[in-house]
Order: C-alpha cells, then sequence, then structure tokens
C-alpha cells in the first residue's frame, strides 16, 4: 500500500512538469473555440446563396481544389521518415552515452554505418536530386 | 554484457550483412550492368555463409542473452533456406536480362532476405522472430513488385505487403498479450513457466497463442490465410515467385515449428487443435483448388498451399518423428519446386513468356528431357512412389499414425489422390496432347543444370535417402532434448 | 489526481472521437488531419502512463513524418473516395455483427482473465523506478548494448526500406537539363570563345 502511495506520489511529480504544457493546451483550445463561438456571436449573419457559393472569376468552381502529387513527394517523405526513425534512437543513446560505454558507442556507430550505406545508395542512385 | 563469444554464433549472419551491404555498394558504384557479377557474388556470398556455418562448432549455443539460438534444427534449416536462396539467384539471371527488369538490387534484396530468414530460424525471443520475420518480408514485398511497371506485379507486391502487415499486426498484436500475460518474451523462459505441475498458462497467454499462430499460418500461406497467395505466386515475376515458393517457406516452417514445440511446447494440447484444422484446410484446398487452374503459376500456387498441410501434419503430431518428417518434406519440396520452376522458365515461346497449363501441349515431342524432367517433379508431387515426394509424405503421415491421429493421416492420404489428378493431368497434356510450337532454347544452361541435378534428387532419393533423413532426424532431437 | 483524471478523460474522448471522424470523414484529407489529432491525443495519453519516451517518439514519428506520408499518398492517388464508399452501408449490418460478436467474445474472456502476479518480476529488464531515471534514459541503458542483435537489425530493416522506396519509385527522367557545377568550372577559354576575324561588309 505504502508502495502504491509512494508511486502515486511519482508519478504526480513526473506529471507536474508536463502541467505548463496541459495549461498551454487548455489556452489554445480556449482560444481556438473562442475565435469560433465569437465570430458567430458577434458578426452578422446575413447568408444568401451568391454569398456563399464559391467564386471564381464569376466561374463555378468545376473540381477538387486537390491536384494529383507526383510520386517523387512520396519517395522524399518515405526516406524522410527512415532518417527521422534513425534520430529516434539518438535520443536514448544520447542521454544514457556515459553509461553504456565504448561498448554502446561503437554500437551506435554499427548502426549509423548501416544507414549510410543507405545513404550512399541514395545518393548515387540520384534519388535525392529533383532534376 | 555480451562479449565476443556471443559473435561466434552470429558469423554467418554477419557475414551475410555485411556482404550484402558490400555488395549493394558495389553495385550502386558499378551501375546496372554489374548486374551479372552481382548475381555470381551473392550466390557466392551465399555459399561462403554456409561454408562458415559449417566450420562453426556444431553444439547448440545461444547468444545475445538468449534471443539467438544455433543448433542442429536451425543448422539443417538454414541449409535448406541458403540453398533455395542462391538457387533463385541462378535462376533469376537469364530471366532478368530476357525481360528488361535486370538490375543489381535484385540479388542484393535476395541476401537480404535470406539473412532475415536465418534470423527467423534462429530466433529464440519473441522480439527476435519479429525483427527477422519484418527482415525478410520487407524485402520480399520489394521483389514481389520488382518489375514495376506491370500492373500484376505491382499489385502482387501491394497485395502481398497490405495482407503481410495485417498479419504482422495480428503476430505482434498475439506476441504483446504472450509478454502481458507471462511477463517474459524468451522462449526458454516461457518454456519454464508452462513446466511443472501447477503451471497455468491462463487464458490471456492462449488468446495470444492463436493471434501469434495466425500471423505464422499467413506467413507459411496455410489455409485460411492464403488469400495472398494465388495472385502473388501469379502477379510476381517467375524468379522471384520460385524465389518466394521455397526459402521464405522453409524459414517460415522452421519458425513455425521452433516456436510451437519450444515455447509453447507444454500447450501442445491448446495449439495441436488448431495446427490439425489448417493442415486438414490447405490439404483440401491445396487439392481441389488446383483442379480448375488454368495458369500453371497459379496451379503451384495451391500445390504450394496444399504441400504446406502435408508438413503441417507432422507439426500437428508434435513428436521428434513427425518434425523429422517435416525437415525431410520441406528438403524434398525444395527440390521438387526448383526443378518445376526451372521448366517454368523454360517456357518462353518467341521471346514472349507463356504460362498457360496448355502451352505445355506435346512437350515430350518438341523437349523430351525437359518433358521427363517435369513429368518426374509431377509425379513425386503427387506422392508416386519410389520418387522423393512419396516418401516426404510417408514420413509425415507416419509420424501422425504413430501419434493416433489416424483421420488426420487418412484425409493427408485421400488429398494426395486427388491432387495426383491434376499433377497426372499435366503429365497427360505433356505427352498425349497434340504439340504447340517448341518452346525456344534460350532459357541457359544454369536452368537446364539446376533441372537435372533436381530431377536426378527427385529420382534417386530413395537410393540414398540417408544424408537428409539422418541430417532431419538430428535437427529434430534437438528440439525435444531439452523439453 | 483529479487533474489527471479530466485529462484523461479528455485525451481518450477525443481520441476515439478522432479515430471515428478518420473513417467516417468525406474528405480522405479531412481523415488524415483526424488522424494526426488522434496522434497527439494518445501522445497524451502515454503521458499520463508515465511513458514519456513514446510519447515524444509518437509526436516526432507518426505526426511529423508518417502522418505527412499519408497526406503525400491521399494527394498522390487520385481516387474519388466518395464512390469508393458506396457499398459501406450495404456492409454495415454484417460489419455492425461482426463488431458485436467480437465485443461479446472480448466481454467474456475480460472476465476470466488475470494477469500472473509474479508478471512483472520476470521481465528482462525491468523498468527502474521513476525517480531513478526517466525512461528513455532507461531504454538507452539496455538498447544499445543487452539488445544490440536486435537494434542492428532495426537498422538493416530501415535499409532494406530505403532501397525498397529508391527501387520501386525512383525514375530517371530522359531529357531533363540538370546544372552540372563541375562542368561550368572546367570551362575553358579555348572551348567557349572563338575569335573571328570578319571582314567589313560581308556578314558573319
Amino acid at each position: 500500500m505504502v508502495a502504491d502511495a509512494l508511486w502515486g506520489y511519482l508519478m504526480q511529480d513526473m506529471l507536474s512538469e508536463y502541467l505548463p504544457i496541459l495549461i498551454f493546451l487548455g489556452i489554445a483550445t480556449g482560444i481556438a473555440i473562442a475565435a469560433l463561438v465569437a465570430s458567430y456571436i458577434v458578426a452578422r449573419q446575413r447568408p444568401d446563396p451568391e454569398k456563399v457559393s464559391a467564386y471564381e472569376c464569376g466561374f463555378d468552381a468545376f473540381d477538387d481544389a486537390r491536384g494529383q502529387f507526383d510520386v517523387r513527394f512520396y519517395l522524399v517523405a518515405i526516406l524522410f521518415i527512415i532518417f527521422d526513425l534513425e534520430i529516434a534512437f539518438l535520443f536514448p543513446w544520447a542521454i544514457s552515452l556515459s553509461e553504456i560505454g565504448l561498448f554502446g558507442f561503437w554500437s551506435m556507430m554499427a548502426f549509423l554505418g548501416v544507414l549510410t550505406i543507405g545513404f550512399i545508395y541514395e545518393w548515387k542512385k540520384g534519388a535525392l536530386e529533383w532534376e | 554484457m555480451i562479449t565476443t563469444a556471443d559473435i561466434y554464433p552470429v558469423l554467418p549472419e554477419l557475414f551475410l550483412a555485411v556482404a550484402a551491404m558490400a555488395l549493394l555498394m558495389y553495385g550502386v558504384f558499378r551501375g546496372d550492368k554489374s548486374t551479372g557479377s552481382c548475381s555470381w557474388l551473392a550466390v557466392l556470398a551465399l555459399i561462403v555463409t554456409g561454408v562458415i556455418m559449417s566450420l562453426l562448432p556444431e553444439n547448440a549455443e545461444s547468444a545475445f542473452r538468449g534471443q539467438f539460438v544455433v543448433d542442429q534444427f536451425a543448422r539443417f534449416m538454414k541449409w535448406l533456406v541458403l540453398l533455395g536462396s542462391a538457387l533463385a539467384v541462378v535462376m533469376s539471371m537469364n530471366y532478368n536480362a530476357r525481360e528488361q527488369i535486370e538490375r543489381f538490387e535484385f540479388p542484393v534484396l535476395i541476401l537480404f532476405a535470406s539473412l532475415g530468414m536465418l534470423l527467423m530460424v534462429s530466433a529464440n525471443d519473441l522480439i527476435s522472430l519479429y525483427v527477422g520475420l519484418e527482415l525478410q518480408s520487407l524485402a520480399l514485398y520489394v521483389i514481389a513488385a520488382f518489375r514495376r511497371d506491370s500492373t500484376k506485379s505491382s499489385e502482387a507486391g501491394l497485395k502481398y505487403f497490405v495482407l503481410g502487415a495485417l498479419s504482422s499486426g495480428m503476430l505482434l498484436y498475439g506476441a504483446s498479450m504472450i509478454y502481458g500475460f507471462a511477463g517474459t518474451t524468451r522462449f526458454d523462459a516461457l518454456a519454464a513457466l508452462f513446466t511443472g505441475p501447477s503451471a497455468d498458462p491462463g487464458v490471456g497467454v492462449v488468446v495470444g497463442l492463436v493471434f501469434l499462430l495466425a500471423g505464422l499460418a499467413f506467413k507459411v500461406s496455410a489455409v485460411p490465410f492464403h488469400m495472398w497467395t494465388p495472385d502473388v505466386y501469379e502477379g510476381a515475376p517467375t524468379p522471384v515467385t520460385a524465389f518466394f515458393a521455397v526459402a521464405p517457406k522453409i524459414a517460415a516452417i522452421a519458425l513455425l515449428v521452433r516456436t510451437m514445440v519450444g515455447p509453447f511446447g507444454e500447450l501442445f494440447a491448446q495449439w495441436q487443435q488448431i495446427i490439425v484444422f489448417i493442415s486438414i484446410a490447405s490439404m483440401l484446398l491445396g487439392a481441389l483448388a488446383a483442379i480448375w487452374q488454368t495458369n500453371i503459376k497459379r496451379l503451384l500456387a495451391y500445390s504450394s498451399i496444399g504441400h504446406i498441410g502435408y508438413a503441417l501434419v507432422g507439426l500437428a503430431a508434435g513428436s521428434e518423428e513427425g518434425i523429422r518428417g517435416i525437415g525431410v518434406y520441406m528438403a524434398i519440396y525444395l527440390a521438387m519446386n526448383v526443378g518445376t520452376f526451372c521448366c517454368v522458365l523454360s517456357m518462353r515461346r518467341q521471346g514472349v513468356l507463356a504460362e498457360g497449363i496448355d502451352d505445355l501441349a506435346g512437350l515430350a515431342r518438341n523437349h523430351p528431357m525437359m518433358a521427363a524432367a517435369m513429368a518426374i517433379f509431377m509425379f513425386s508431387m503427387a506422392g508416386i512412389p519410389p520418387l522423393a515426394g512419396f516418401f516426404g509424405k510417408l514420413y509425415v503421415f507416419m509420424a501422425a499414425v504413430n501419434e493416433g491421429l489416424y483421420v488426420l493421416a487418412i484425409i493427408g492420404v485421400l488429398t494426395s489422390v486427388i491432387g495426383a489428378f491434376y499433377y497426372l493431368r499435366i503429365v497427360k497434356i505433356m505427352y498425349f496432347d497434340e504439340p504447340a510450337d517448341a518452346f525456344d532454347r534460350t532459357a541457359g544452361r544454369e536452368i537446364g543444370a539446376i533441372m537435372a541435378v533436381a530431377g536426378m534428387f527427385t529420382l534417386l532419393f530413395f537410393v540414398f535417402p540417408s544424408p537428409i533423413v539422418e541430417g532431419a532426424g538430428q535437427a529434430a532431437a534437438v528440439l525435444f532434448a531439452s523439453g | 489526481m483529479i487533474l489527471q483524471a479530466i485529462s484523461f478523460y479528455a485525451f481518450a474522448a477525443v481520441t476515439v472521437a478522432a479515430a471515428v471522424m478518420v473513417i467516417s470523414a468525406r474528405n480522405p484529407v479531412h481523415s488524415v488531419l483526424f488522424l494526426i489529432l488522434a496522434f497527439f491525443n494518445a501522445a497524451g495519453l502515454f503521458v499520463l502512463m508515465g511513458a514519456e519516451f513514446i510519447a515524444m517518439i509518437l509526436v516526432i514519428v507518426y505526426v511529423g513524418a508518417v502522418a505527412v506520408l499519408f497526406l503525400f499518398v491521399v494527394m498522390m492517388l487520385d481516387i474519388n473516395f466518395v464512390e469508393l464508399r458506396q457499398g459501406f452501408l450495404q456492409y454495415l449490418p454484417i460489419g455492425a455483427l461482426v463488431g458485436l460478436v467480437l465485443l461479446a467474445e472480448l466481454v467474456l474472456i475480460l472476465g476470466s482473465w488475470a494477469i500472473a502476479p509474479d508478471t512483472a518480476s520476470r521481465a528482462a529488464a525491468p523498468t527502474p523506478a521513476i525517480t531513478e531515471t526517466t525512461n528513455t534514459h532507461a531504454i538507452g541503458q539496455v538498447l544499445y548494448t543487452d539488445y544490440i542483435y536486435l537494434f542492428q537489425a532495426a537498422g538493416l530493416i530501415l535499409l532494406i526500406a530505403m532501397i525498397g522506396a529508391i527501387v520501386l519509385t525512383l525514375r530517371s527522367r530522359e531529357g531533363v537539363k540538370r546544372q552540372r557545377i563541375s562542368d561550368q568550372v572546367g570551362r575553358t577559354r579555348e572551348e567557349s570563345v572563338e575569335v573571328r576575324h570578319v571582314e567589313p561588309g560581308s556578314g558573319v
């Protein structure tokens, strides 16, 4: 029981560090809602079909606003994800490097080496060139 | 702490990983014109990996805090995997050059896939199981879609990927449940947990086990998780199909066997019924659905589903004899499938691939040697004595009978008889139908050589069965030694 | 304590609502945006559980990269999602039935489940108390040493992902004019400039 209470207290301690973020989130949400609600209440609203319909140089808007993307965006995005994940592995390594010693250091170097191989491949293939 | 003693058991894998990366660098600096030398270097890398494996001491060893294990079972299965991969690379060369999909990434990806399979076979922990499986699967998804300008190949890759991701999800869900309820992911710790009179696995672990099994059943393409197989086999380029049919199946079966017999050996009663069910369902579907196929690759897909069903009979028996049967079955399966796919790769008329079963009509008159080889493989797949396929089935059925699984054995024999229909139909088409035009003689000497060796092996297995049977026997014994 | 409970319910409610919107939004781009909202709230839930590292990874990797990739894919595929969804109502009854059966199973099984009491003690690397280290630190202490095998295998998986993405999507385009800086710099006067003496009145 004592351990449970202690655990609860410690969790509180850890979470209290996040309190500013929570407050920030609350304020942000509040402002966002306030802006929406205020414009709804305060502004005069007299919609008519001409006013609310999409207007584009006298034409009706014909189509979806979405344009089709090139597959090259996808390639860049996926290469980005891979290096993003690599960075995710770097965070715990960086803060515990003093304890895991030389072995941990070279362990990460091998990991980075593997990805460097991938990077060289990518570079030589021209995947990073936009043309 | 990890020491150098941990490095020795993984030396073959380490070599293969370094070789694959070196080959990637070699290929990217030399360009696509180096594909031929890349392929041969890949074969060399696979052979060297096998040599390193055989040079290491033959005892069972585990490394990296028990996440990785090498024993006789792993070695036997790894030999088959390496052989299957090396043959797939050799078989792909001529085809890829001819279809203008010759790119050096192909052998590199096969090397990475083989590396994943080696990790799978040696997995001794739920996490290393998953990591090995993903390493293999990711490379396979890519090579399924390797002919990216063909809609069918892209579709095959996409289907395989989406369904494969789903099955990985199920597997992970099951693994997380097992971890949650048992508190460990290590196979030996799990096995220890379930042994003893007071051990109660609890519902959570069993539900997790079922999910794990579902995920693994997908990887071996056992019914009801087989839906992807025919489409992927048909859509993927033929050498890729040949590769899919052999090495990944062997690795996945090995993984399935180790996972079931190792950590969950004591839960035999729980998983036996599932294995019996998927085994019967696979045998039935493999025998029945293949009858209506007109495309030879689709037919071979159903045939492989059926073969997995037969191999699983050995696992359902759950005895040392059954596991030995699986080892023998997979070795024979490798030879039969590689041989058959060599024939399929030779089916080309005026430079265009022929994939229909009708295209084989009258093959005996135009290409008597190829027809004879194909006939041997078909008879063997049907399980007609004294060809190798018969012995494969014999070993697993005997194991099932010795464990009292009479119904399973009888269903197995019945489905073999039904299955024999479509295998023999191919022989009939080749020997008695009006001859179609002759195939081009451009498949290459390698294909012919592989076909001949596989044919000899299948034909003469009954003369020298002992290396395979003894190897499989030792492999099976090691799984039951500790438990 | 009360603040913790309130934030839990807020995060959980928004996560579920956003997840529902992901599958019911008419516009696929909106679906992706709702997915991002769901990720953020899931990150909040992780923080409440004390799993800070996972929460931050969720924000960095899922929101920062995966969701962006989703957006690209949605934009890349020219699919009419409204048309795609036309059969939706037709399958709703059978889908709902399957869902109900699964729910019933879950309820039945959850009632009889019990986690083995000594589960935590069996863990290979027990989680240190939160006062001792942060969990990012705790992961760092084992991931690169005890779990080096899995760590390096993960590196290889990333490498294959890289190769796969390039093999499947990279196309070299013909007739693209590229800037070659070395060629520009290496240009000499002799190969670029020619002096011609033109006679007056005769043209070049």
